[in-house]
């Protein structure tokens, strides 16, 4: 099982539904979000192209911040997800450094913290807050194994790319272009 | 034109705009590392070359300052640790992928061996020191005995040690400027260089202070090839690489770097010690302030420019 998510950046319209239903599901503090949506204009008008992206933890396969870890508190789990133990967690901040997507946040109460790709919630079955609120339904979630999911359907069909694949880290966030 | 924009309003301390999770705390706990670094190594190579009394102050006198340097040094990486009551795990676990775990352990071997170190002397400094138990006097003879057997472990510890403080810092792929592999060997050097320079401050004979500044010189032109080759494999590299080291090269950090480690922390203590050989009197405090001083400030720069490169997509 390899959990995955696909965003199609032509239906989203940068609305942020995902960033406030992660910080109300996850209590996510004020001032800090686990996911976030970014705009890149390329180009000058009249040729301007704009790409929107809800960006989070890519739960790498190749996860430096597992690796970089002191204490074993970032951790992978079942289907791929990176997780930190806040309990194990010292807050050296050697993950924070070691992401090139800069997923990670010093939580005010200590430890490290990030996306967990709502784990408490695909445990039940359930998707994740962002992709279940999405009103254009722009994001797709499911296991990459299994040929039939919502994710290898949406994937098998588009063009699409990953964030920084130079920094080797297979990441597990799709964007179809 | 291209432009990356965070439309949710993304503010996250310490994140956002710029990556600046780490603070003064690791700069100065690498400058600590790498000063005891210099410091021990120097001590055991003299020890194992029989210099004992040509070299006191390298073998005797300096490694007194190394069990306080170290001490402070982990007081600086407690301080760095945001989750403070729960440190203690950096020793309940060993992860041999992480560089933070190999420096906690480093630091908690050659911590202990730097105290030994001190206490096979400690006499000498103060005649009238008393160990009042049997089985500490019996130690400190086997010690001062077998000082050799000490000063191996020493001795590559302290090379761990130094190139550790380095590793730290070049095992983050995410922030290029770091990410090289010559980071490890440019740190242990620059930290042997600070450490020569504390021991000349120290030092009281004039020829141990001229073997001394000999090999601070050869030091200072190995760490000078190195800091070359860091910006010209930079250049070399991609887009990213290139942009980090643009850094040195015009960007923020050129006249702090250029001037404080450059020419104030290297060339210019290095033209006062070749001035030194050829027989002027130079203050050895200004000599070894200068270098300190920029190795300081080296560490300093590296810690917060690294922070400021990353990916860009």
């Amino acid at each position: 099982m390899r959990y995955a998510m696909a965003i199609d950046t032509r239906k989203c319209v940068g609305c942020s539904d995902c960033v406030v239903a992660c910080q109300t599901e996850n209590n996510v503090p004020i001032g800090y979000c686990r996911d976030w949506v970014t705009e890149t204009v390329d180009g000058s008008y009249p040729n301007v192209e704009i790409e929107l992206r809800s960006e989070r933890c890519n739960h790498c396969d190749n996860s430096p911040c597992v690796r970089c870890c002191p204490t074993g508190a970032s951790h992978i789990v079942e289907g791929g997800i990176v997780l930190v133990t806040p309990h194990k967690c010292i807050g050296c901040g050697a993950c924070i450094q070691s992401c090139p997507y800069d997923a990670r946040y010093s939580h005010p109460e200590g430890f490290v913290d990030k996306c967990t790709f709502c784990n408490h919630r695909i445990t039940k079955g359930e998707k994740p807050a962002c992709v279940a609120v999405c009103p254009t339904k722009c994001m797709y979630f499911g296991d990459l194994d299994d040929p039939n999911s919502e994710i290898s359907n949406a994937l098998k069909n588009r063009k699409h790319k990953v964030l920084a694949p130079e920094a080797g880290t297979n990441p597990h966030i799709f964007y179809l272009v | 034109m291209k432009e990356e924009l965070f439309i949710s309003g993304r503010e996250i301390p310490n994140i956002d705009p710029y990556l600046h999770i780490w603070h003064w705390q690791i700069p100065i706990y690498l400058f600590l590392g790498g000063l005891a670094a210099g410091i021990l190594f120097f001590a055991g190579l003299y020890t194992i070359l029989g210099k004992e009394k040509e070299m006191p102050a390298t073998v005797k006198w300096a490694p007194f300052i190394v069990p306080f340097a170290l001490i402070l040094g982990l007081l600086m990486l407690f301080l760095d640790l945001k989750h403070k009551l729960y440190f203690w795990q950096l020793y309940t676990t060993i992860r041999l992928e992480s560089p933070m775990g190999w420096g906690a352990w480093v630091l908690m071997i050659i911590t202990p061996i730097s105290l030994v170190w001190c206490a096979s002397y400690i006499r000498e400094v103060f005649p009238k020191w008393d160990w009042k138990f049997e089985l500490l006097k019996k130690f400190e003879l086997w010690v001062i005995d077998n000082r050799k057997i000490v000063a191996w472990p020493m001795m590559i510890y302290a090379v761990i040690l130094g190139i550790y403080t380095g590793i730290l810092l070049s095992a983050f792929n995410a922030r290029p400027l770091w990410n090289t592999a010559i980071l490890g060997p440019l740190f242990l050097v620059s930290g042997m260089s600070t450490g020569v320079a504390l021991i000349m401050w120290i030092s009281k004979s004039h020829e141990e202070r001229k073997i001394l500044g000999r090999i601070d010189l050869l030091l200072i032109a190995i760490e000078l090839f190195f800091i070359t080759h860091m910006i010209m494999g930079a250049l070399a590299g991609s887009q990213v690489m290139i942009q980090a080291a643009q850094l040195f090269l015009g960007g923020d950090f050129t006249v702090s770097f250029w001037t404080f480690v450059i020419v104030l922390g290297l060339i210019f203590p290095a033209t006062l010690e070749i001035l030194e050989l050829f027989g002027y009197r130079i203050p050895i405090a200004i000599t070894s302030f200068l270098i300190l001083l920029g190795g300081l400030i080296f560490r300093f720069i590296m810690v917060e420019a690294g922070q400021l490169t990353r990916y860009l997509y």
